[in-house]
């Protein structure tokens, strides 16, 4: 179970790391928090303590808020520049 | 614990469904993807006795956030994403690092904790639980005791987020009204 | 007691120090004039709490029944006949029980204090403030042997959470044995767990910091640890401290202090930087507070610096004259000479007697807990610092030119206060150079020649600061001798006279010079540079003879305004090796100002009545004049001094100290009423002289109350009003040696003898002219040259240390500095800027990159932990 959520982890991180388009991204995001909640939820059910899905009650709301947010920002940059690249945005480089 | 049919079936379907999230050249098509793997991972939460959680998870993530997702691709037009790179050496590292990682937690997950915590389909004994675990029941008198203040906490996070996006989502953008009238109230 | 008063002592150096922030932040709004009137108040209103104070602590002194009548305070029989010339009357023997205060009359139990004769409650020491705790541990690395007295050592296979090792730690320090005892729970305690470790391997210094759990391991060995825990690190508190001596010196500083602020609203009336004067004024008053009512040695050291910097940044006041911005530079670096060896001092008091609190210190010194060199070093060490702030030889020669700061400044910094700070220290930490004699004999030395050299300069100065700054230094001179002698009281007693009459005179002098501008700027001639005296109203220049004595006695108009200093080849040119670095030496015969020459002056007396008769008061009491205040306390001074003679230390060493203290009193009433002649008497010998005007009242105001404080403020010392000084003085510093000293009334009548006959020598050279006093000067070409030059102390330190500094510091700059050190900084800039060029393309603001940079991160880290175990035995010793 553990590794199930470690490969969807490397999955989603993959998913970040090589794809360019900012929705995708986050959805990559998306699936690494996703597979650090299995791995919460098996270690809740291994322990038998209700505190690691608690934790992956937190952690999904804070998913949906960053999910929010992130796409706000994407839909803002997609205004101004009429692209969704991640490599677009570099007016902070050294 | 886990039926290893339920496990195998459930662990293939959704690291497929992933995979095809992260390869996708049509946006619509990687949320579909998505949607299966966060199906699939519901699946798996009912089978470890997570029943509130799996229900979060379909309305939250299958859901809301699906939802979402579709909207903004909606918003801006299908098209086509390709995988052109313009960093030079970042797909071989990244290659490498994300095989590092895989590894990593892999071995991890398989070595790295105490033997009773890896739940593979071989069936290592696991402690009896209460009944009712996982139960909204159980999930929300734990929530509003011992955890009220993170839940006050993230309600906060939450109203912020929905502001915020408020805030930067108004037409014009990043350099839009928004930021300046934020600007002009400082004065 | 009565607590309101006591807590009142931390609102004096509050108040000063509000005045500070006051005047910096709204000073600019206020202005000048109301800057100054805001600064007098805040210092007068700290007097008036000063007197609060004083009033609460001599009340809970009296109380107790110190002096119910005149009886007790008469010593003996033979001196109660001598009535009122029997100065220095303290009544020791029995006297002293009644002066000691014991504890039930402090806490206002004064029924019962009638039979507590021959109690003797030592110290008035009460009223600690501590605020803040500063704590520091300074000593993590150093290691002191202790022995361990643990025993029952776990077995460490099987820790358990509950097991706890006993540690107790005996250490040496040097101020004894300290124990330490602890408790350390060995499961839960990650130190416990790394000791577990370190005992199992072996110490190294890397592991220094667990070495507390190991001693406990360890036990029956003699073993290192840091000396934290040995002794508790570095701790000073900020506390006050409260007694007679402190309480004396609060009311000199804010009284004096008062007045002078007052002085200076007239006289500094038309300077546009009144806001910064009096701003730094406030400023110094906070700190000699500080310096004067510090409960421990590093309180005293911060209110030290704080004086020197004050007094650095007054005398370069008006630092637009290079010349006067020289002159602080070199009392400040002066004055670091010897602040280096009282900081030394300070380093040695701490490790060797573990505290500096003087509650700690004093009495283990008085006690006799250190001996040996050590005992001698730290009050060596004391006394150079001592030299330094209060201008003692050698390293007086920054006084004189700190004549340069405005007239008030040196009223209050350089005659009455901040000088007398070294005078104030010695007294202060007295039990210390009591454990070495042969340091308090170089106290006294040193305070004897510096008195005798310096009455012998100020007999040729024509400045009339200058004789005032050298008669500082040589009334500083007889403190020392004092408490050389160990009289302190006597020398604390000649420190507050001196504050009154020495402030007085040079406030005179500074109302004198006001009239003196007035006068030029009213009678039509320039007064600002030595050009613009007119030749014509010198028919009396010969008066004081020029340097040259012996060329020009005759003709002396032409030459006072050329005389050639460089006569004997100790030239500007000759000096200044380096040029323009060198500093500016005024040549004090021809770059005085007009308005502060004594040979310009003349006839003030009917000119600037107030003026006048303050100054002729002030001047007696210099001189030593039966009733005034000096005569007292520098009697006071010699009697002390003689008496030792009589003891069983050193006989002949105090009778010559005598002699010269003796032979300056006559040097100094000469000096003095050579002065008072040349500035009162006669006829003006300048239109500013002729036209002078009398000061506005805020400058009258405090000569006068100045003038009648040197005239009876000698009487506190008098038995028959109480003595109330000794009273306060002798609990702290001990009761009077002086036992079947000489006789008191002939001493009197020697003192009086000096300085009446020296007032007599000096109306006869300068006031009768019985003899010419230039033909003297003739007779004497070379002394009379080395006087004027002030014995060349001067030029001797210039060849000694400066020359070579100056010429030691272009090379070290050209190789040292440009060719070693700006290459080293100029390549770590060049390098950071190359590197930065690097490594800026990996700051490519693309975020998958940054994104890659973690996870390979991750990876790596997760390689770590994952392989550690493997790794460690490669990695990890």
């Amino acid at each position: 179970m553990l590794v199930l959520s470690g490969i969807l982890f490397a999955i989603g991180a993959s998913g970040v790391l090589l794809r360019c388009n900012a929705i995708l991204v986050l959805m990559s995001v998306e699936l690494m928090l996703n597979a650090v909640n299995i791995a919460l939820v098996s270690t809740a059910r291994a322990l038998g303590d209700l505190d690691g899905q608690l934790f992956v009650f937190f952690s999904l709301s804070i998913a949906a808020a960053e999910v929010a947010v992130g796409l706000a920002i994407v839909v803002a940059i997609y205004r101004s520049l009429g692209r969704t690249d991640v490599d677009d945005i570099g007016a902070m480089h050294g | 614990m886990i039926d290893p049919i339920v496990f195998w079936t459930v662990a293939t379907l959704s690291v497929a469904a992933a995979i095809l999230v992260v390869t996708a050249r049509d946006l619509v098509h990687g949320a579909l993807a998505m949607v299966a793997t966060f199906a699939l991972t519901a699946v798996l939460y009912l089978a470890l006795s997570a029943a509130f959680i799996a229900a979060v998870q379909v309305i939250v993530y299958a859901g809301a956030i699906m939802v979402l997702f579709v909207f903004v691709v909606m918003l801006m037009g299908r098209r086509d994403v390709g995988f052109s790179e313009p960093i030079g050496g970042q797909r071989t590292l990244a290659m490498v690092a994300v095989a590092g990682l895989a590894a990593l937690l892999a071995w991890a997950g398989a070595n790295g904790v105490p033997a009773s915590v890896v739940l593979g389909p071989a069936d290592t004994p696991l402690p009896d639980l209460p009944g009712g675990f996982g139960s909204p029941a159980s999930i929300g008198d734990r929530l509003f005791t011992e955890w009220v203040l993170p839940v006050e906490v993230v309600g906060i996070l939450l109203l912020a987020a929905m502001l915020g996006v408020i805030v930067i989502a108004r037409s014009g953008g990043l350099r839009g009204r928004g930021i300046e009238s934020t600007a002009e109230t400082e004065h | 007691m009565d607590m309101t008063a006591y807590s009142l002592l931390p609102l004096t150096l509050a108040l000063p120090l509000a005045g500070v922030v006051l005047l910096t932040l709204f000073g600019g709004r206020l202005g000048g004039a109301r800057s100054g009137v805001l600064a007098t108040a805040i210092v007068g209103l700290t007097f008036l709490v000063a007197v609060a104070i004083a009033l609460d602590f001599t009340d809970s002194v009296t109380a107790s029944g110190s002096l119910p009548d005149g009886s007790a305070g008469i010593g003996s029989a033979e001196d109660g006949s001598t009535g009122d010339v029997a100065v220095g009357d303290h009544g020791v023997g029995d006297a002293t029980g009644d002066h000691g205060v014991d504890e039930s009359g402090l806490l206002g139990d004064s029924s019962s204090t009638d039979d507590q004769h021959g109690v003797v409650a030592p110290h008035i020491e009460r009223s600690l403030w501590t605020w803040i705790r500063v704590k520091r541990s300074f000593a993590d690395y150093e290691l002191v042997p202790v022995t361990i007295a643990a025993r029952d050592i776990p077995d460490l296979s099987r820790i358990t959470p509950d097991m706890v090792a006993v540690v107790e730690v005996q250490a040496g320090t040097r101020a004894g044995p300290r124990t330490v005892r602890e408790e350390l729970p060995l499961m839960w305690d990650p130190e416990a767990i790394v000791g577990v470790q370190i005992f199992r391997g072996a110490i190294t210094p890397g592991t220094i910091l667990s070495t507390r759990v190991a001693t406990a391991l360890g036990a029956d060995d003699k073993i290192f640890v840091p000396a934290d825990l040995a002794s508790p690190g570095f701790t000073a508190d900020v506390s006050l401290t409260l007694d007679g001596l402190s309480l004396l010196m609060l009311l000199i500083v804010t009284g004096v202090g008062f007045l002078i602020h007052l002085f200076s609203i007239g006289y500094m009336a038309h300077d546009p930087d009144r806001r910064r004067y009096f701003t730094y004024l406030n400023l110094f008053i906070f700190s000699m507070l500080v310096l004067v009512l510090g409960g421990n040695f590093l309180m005293l050291f911060v209110g030290w610096e704080l004086v020197g910097a004050c007094s650095y940044l007054l005398i370069g006041f008006w630092h637009r004259d290079p010349a006067n911005a020289w002159a602080g530079r070199k009392a400040f670096i002066v004055n670091r000479i010897g602040d280096m060896a009282f900081v030394i001092g300070l380093m040695l008091i701490w490790t060797t007697y573990g505290s500096l609190a003087f509650a700690d210190v004093l009495p283990a010194a008085a006690g006799g807990a250190v001996t040996g060199s050590i005992a001698i070093a730290i009050p060596a060490l004391l006394l150079i610092g001592a030299t330094g702030k209060s201008a003692q030889l050698p390293l007086f020669v920054w006084l004189p030119d700190a004549m340069a700061g405005p007239t008030p400044v040196s009223a209050l910094i350089h005659a009455a206060t901040m000088v007398t700070a070294g005078v104030y220290m010695i007294a202060r930490a007295h039990p210390l150079f009591e454990a070495a004699p042969v340091v308090l004999a170089a106290v006294a030395i040193v305070g004897a020649a510096t008195a005798l050299m310096a009455a012998l300069i100020a007999l040729v100065q024509v400045d009339i600061k200058r004789v005032l700054a050298y008669s500082t230094v040589s009334q500083l001179g007889y403190m020392f001798m004092a408490v050389g002698a160990g009289a302190y009281a006597a020398g604390v007693f000649h420190l507050m006279t001196h504050a009154f009459f020495k402030a007085l005179l040079f406030l005179g002098a500074g109302s004198v010079m006001h009239a003196m501008e007035h006068g030029f700027a009213h009678g039509g001639a320039h007064p600002a540079d030595g050009s613009g005296r007119e030749s014509a109203s010198m028919s009396d220049a010969s008066f004081d003879p020029p340097l040259d004595a012996p060329s020009s006695a005759s003709h002396a108009p032409a030459s006072i305004s050329t005389p050639d200093l460089d006569v004997d080849g100790h030239s500007e040119v000759d000096l200044g090796g380096a040029g323009a670095s060198s500093p500016p030496r005024p040549d004090h015969f021809t770059d005085v100002p007009a308005h502060q020459d004594m040979r310009m002056m003349g006839g003030l007396l009917s000119r600037a009545p107030i003026t006048g008769w303050t100054f002729l008061v002030g001047g007696l009491a210099l001189a030593g004049v039966f009733p005034l205040a000096g005569f007292w306390s520098k009697d006071e001074i010699l009697l002390e001094t003689l008496a030792r003679a009589g003891g069983s230390d050193g006989g002949t060493l105090w009778v010559v100290l005598y002699g010269v203290g003796l032979f300056t009193a006559l040097l100094t009433a000469i000096y003095t009423g050579r002065q008072l002649l040349m500035v009162l008497a006669g006829a003006p010998r300048s239109t500013g002289a002729k036209n002078a005007a009398e000061s506005p009242w805020t400058m009258t105001l405090p000569l006068v109350v100045l003038a009648v404080l040197s005239a009876v403020g000698g009487l506190v010392v008098l038995q028959t009003f109480g003595a109330p000084l000794l009273h306060l003085l002798e609990p702290v510093l001990g009761a009077h040696p002086a036992e079947g000293g000489p006789s008191k009334l002939n001493m009197a009548l020697m003192a009086s003898a000096a300085s009446l006959s020296g007032l007599a020598i000096a109306y006869a050279l300068y006031g009768a002219r019985a003899i010419d006093p230039d033909r003297i000067a003739t007779a004497l070409p070379v002394a009379y040259r080395w006087l004027s030059r002030k014995l060349m102390i001067d030029e001797l330190y210039d060849a000694v240390v400066v020359h070579p500094f100056q010429r030691l510091a272009p090379a070290l700059w050209h190789r040292i500095d440009e060719g070693v050190l700006d290459r080293v900084v100029n390549g770590a800039g060049r390098s950071l800027i190359a590197s930065a060029q690097a490594w800026r393309h990996v700051q490519n603001g693309r975020v998958r990159s940054y994104g890659l940079s973690i996870a390979l991160g991750a990876v790596a880290l997760g390689i770590l932990l994952v392989f550690a175990d493997r790794l460690s035995g490669v990695l990890l010793p």
